[in-house]
């Protein structure tokens, strides 16, 4: 079986500081993968690299998305691959309204695979049954994409643009922060009734307890650009109770 | 940063070198001499059958203008232009009086199919979709220094509007003309509207009789076709009391590697409780990447709300032109007469804008209200000049100044140019301005959804100016958006 999503021994640089030490994770069709770590280990950089944002460069290492060179595609290839990214700081961008930038991405990666262009019709009635299961007003879909949206509301959107996008795979950077309780177990259904046999997802997280809500099947743990602790869900519980001091050294 | 870099690169390569309405039209033509001399002036007078008073008033505009000196103020780069290098008449041949559409030289009519203007009868411009209740839309087209067609006059004639060729008016309403030509922008205004007094060609002209609302929006669209030619057309609109017409004008020039001067004057009189509604969609040829050709597009655009409660909107959508220099400015003389600019202008490439708009507050509790947004990428320049004045007697003037730039790179230029001066006390002015650089994150968010990198600029700009976008007639706002995206246009992969 070809993994979905293999990062091999990859190294990557920031403005002449390398951050990624030589990572390597894979990921197969239908799992679910935590990545915990501390602050600054390197998880949104990771997932950064992955979706191909520039300003990055990658000196050593490679990533496979089923068995594709992935670096070697732009950015909005990947996207139409479906590789999906719900960021950990959405951005806003005033006057285009959420709902036309949802269609302009859902037909533009429709296009690059070589399917049909939903029209208005057929794309509203999919965007409006997505929103509905993630408690997301019309109201909200009417209003510039991620402007005066509440940080729940922000994720709440990624969220959406996942379930209407049907990525292979999802990376979720930090999607818990910044929401309540009942958001959280919004948000995590939402997450949940994505999980299917293709699919794979990548968690990255702080917190223990969103891990209650998205039940991984391996936990990840991330330090100094290396991932130096990988096991099952069970890992999660003891990093919550004795930290992350114990991996320092590892690294 | 790399990122910021490769935007850069990407939009460096920009649209210019794929300007889409670049094609020439070989047809012959019947010009006046090259260069200019009061003969040319009666020339062009001449072939237009003009009255003598015409021809008075142009000798007139065009001595004074030999005593005149080319403006400096503006802050744009060119080298001298050489008046008597120029032709200032080009009209197309063979050139017989036309009756009907089918009279006009086909060549003509094809050009105008290729830019998607709808000289035929059509009911809308082609490809947009028509909103409810039918609208129609006249037009009147410009091909070098001639009107060539103008459509729908027997439906305008029934509703008593007056919408012909400039040229045609003087003859059929001289009284209507000579009441109010240069009124607004009187013939010693400055440099190129004195210039353009002289040698104007054609243009437009309509009359809204009192009471009226226009059945259809009007529009010309102008076209310079012929290479070495001025194009100085004259537009004089006159709103009556209690009248209102929306008025649409377009303009392209095919690809050439020498510059071309278009020198335009635009007069808009509204007379009590009239308004007019004036958008521009502007997309000369604004010369290739290295900066070679393009139009030199020097306009003088003036409003009069000369009655109480008139109201005149300027909505203009800038893309082409190597160079603009453009103020589209409303008199408020009536009390309680509005002035609106709504200003979209992107400059790429090597072009240079300065453009604005002067906002005059002579009557009591005048409004007025300025949106202006400006993009600039490559390594253009473009200015953002505005003057607002409240006179003694302008009791209760208000105007709001909203001016925001985008930079997209960081060889560009954007500034912002404002004047205020109020004589009187209770006049209110309030200015806003922001510059912000189009953002690396944005841009990755779009595609990270996506959308390639062009189709993300393109996005992101048309939210930037989704503002001024909404004040256009509802046909040209699809026709602007695309145009804007096109005019920011990378290379593809
Ligand atoms: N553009 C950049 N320029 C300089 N340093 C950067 C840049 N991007 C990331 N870094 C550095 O790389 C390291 C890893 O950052 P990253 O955002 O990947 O961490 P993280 O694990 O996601 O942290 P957090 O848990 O706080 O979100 C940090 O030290 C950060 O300062
Ligand atoms: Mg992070």
């Amino acid at each position: 079986m070809t993994a979905l999503l293999e990062v091999k021994d990859l190294k990557v640089r920031v403005e002449e500081r390398e951050i990624l030490h030589g990572l390597s994770l894979t990921v197969n069709p239908g799992e679910v993968h935590a990545i915990m770590g501390p602050n600054g280990s390197g998880k949104s950089t990771l997932s950064h690299v992955i979706a191909g944002k520039p300003g990055y460069e990658v000196t050593g290492g490679e990533i496979l998305f089923r068995g594709e060179d992935l670096l070697e595609m732009s950015p909005d290839e990947r996207a139409a691959k479906g590789v999906f990214l719900a960021f950990q700081y959405p951005v806003e961008i005033p006057g285009v309204a959420t709902m036309n930038f949802l269609h302009v991405a859902l037909n533009a990666q429709r296009k690059a695979r070589g399917e049909s262009q939903l029209t208005t019709p057929e794309f509203l009635k999919k965007a409006y049954a997505a929103a509905a299961s993630l408690n997301i007003p019309r109201d909200m879909l009417k209003r510039g994409v991620n402007v005066g949206f509440s940080g729940g509301e922000k994720k709440r959107n990624e969220i959406l643009q996942m379930a209407l996008f049907e990525p292979a795979v999802c990376i979720l950077d930090e999607m818990d922060s910044g929401l309540d309780i009942d958001a959280l177990r919004v948000a995590a259904d939402g997450v949940n009734a994505l999980r299917s046999q293709g699919r794979a997802m990548v968690v990255i997280t702080h917190y223990q307890r969103l891990l209650n809500y998205i039940v991984p099947d391996f936990v990840h743990v991330m330090s100094k650009g290396r991932v130096v602790k990988s096991g099952g869900k069970e890992l999660a519980l003891e990093l919550e109770a004795s930290g992350y001091a114990q991996f320092e050294d590892a690294a | 940063m790399a990122a910021v870099q490769e935007t850069v690169d990407r939009v460096r390569q920009i649209d210019v070198d794929q300007y889409r309405y670049g094609f020439e039209t070989l047809i012959e033509s019947d010009k006046a001499p090259k260069g200019l001399s009061e003969d040319t002036v009666r020339f062009i007078s001449a072939k237009k059958n003009e009255p003598a008073w015409m021809l008075e008033w142009r000798l007139e505009a065009y001595r004074r203008w030999l005593t005149m000196t080319e403006p400096q103020w503006a802050r744009v780069n060119y080298p001298k232009i050489d008046y008597q290098d120029l032709y200032y008449y080009s009209a197309p041949k063979p050139k017989k009086t036309i009756g009907s559409l089918d009279e006009i030289d086909p060549d003509i009519l094809k050009t105008y199919e290729k830019l998607g203007i709808p000289l035929r009868e059509v009911e809308v411009l082609e490809g947009v979709v028509r909103p409810e209740g039918q609208r129609k839309i006249a037009v009147d087209a410009v091909f070098d220094s001639v009107s060539v067609a103008t459509t729908f006059q027997k439906e305008l004639k029934q509703a008593g509007v007056i919408f012909m060729p400039i040229s045609e008016a003087i003859r059929e309403h001289p009284e209507l003309v000579k009441k109010y030509l240069g009124t607004v922008v009187p013939t010693s205004d400055n440099y190129f509207a004195t210039l353009n007094s002289a040698v104007f060609s054609d243009g437009s002209f309509v009359y809204v009789p009192p009471g009226v609302r226009c059945p259809m929006e009007l529009s010309t669209y102008f076209r310079i076709n012929e290479r070495n030619t001025g194009q100085f057309e004259r537009t004089l609109i006159i709103a009556d009391k209690g009248s209102y017409v929306s008025y649409l004008e377009g303009c392209t020039a095919p690809q050439r590697d020498e510059n071309q001067l278009h020198a335009a004057v635009v007069e808009l009189v509204t007379h009590d409780d009239a308004e007019i509604k004036y958008s521009t969609v502007q997309n000369w040829y604004p010369g290739n990447s290295e900066g070679k050709g393009g139009i030199y597009n020097f306009v003088t655009k003036r409003g009069d709300c000369r009655g109480n409660n008139s109201k005149i909107s300027w909505t203009q959508v800038e893309t082409g032109s190597a160079i603009t220099w453009k103020y589209p400015s409303c008199i408020l003389r009536g009390d309680n007469s509005r002035g609106e600019f709504y200003s979209i202008a992107i400059s790429n490439g090597h072009q240079q804008v300065d453009s604005g708009t002067k906002m005059i507050h002579l009557g009591k509790n005048t409004t007025s209200r300025i949106i202006s947004k400006g993009i600039a990428a490559g390594v253009s320049q473009n200015t953002y000049r505005g003057l607002v004045t409240a006179h003694r007697k302008a009791t209760g003037a208000r105007n709001f100044t909203a001016c925001d730039s985008l930079l997209i790179g960081d060889k560009c230029g954007a500034h912002t140019v404002p004047y205020v001066e109020a004589k009187n006390s209770s006049a209110l002015f309030e200015h806003e301005a922001t510059t912000s650089k189009i953002s690396e994150d944005v841009l990755f968010y779009c595609v990270q959804r996506g959308l390639s990198q062009e189709e993300a600029v393109g996005l992101v700009v048309n939210g930037f100016v989704k503002d001024v976008l909404q004040q256009l007639p509802m046909e040209f706002a699809v026709e602007a958006q695309k145009l804007i995206s096109i005019s920011l246009e990378g290379s593809v992969g």
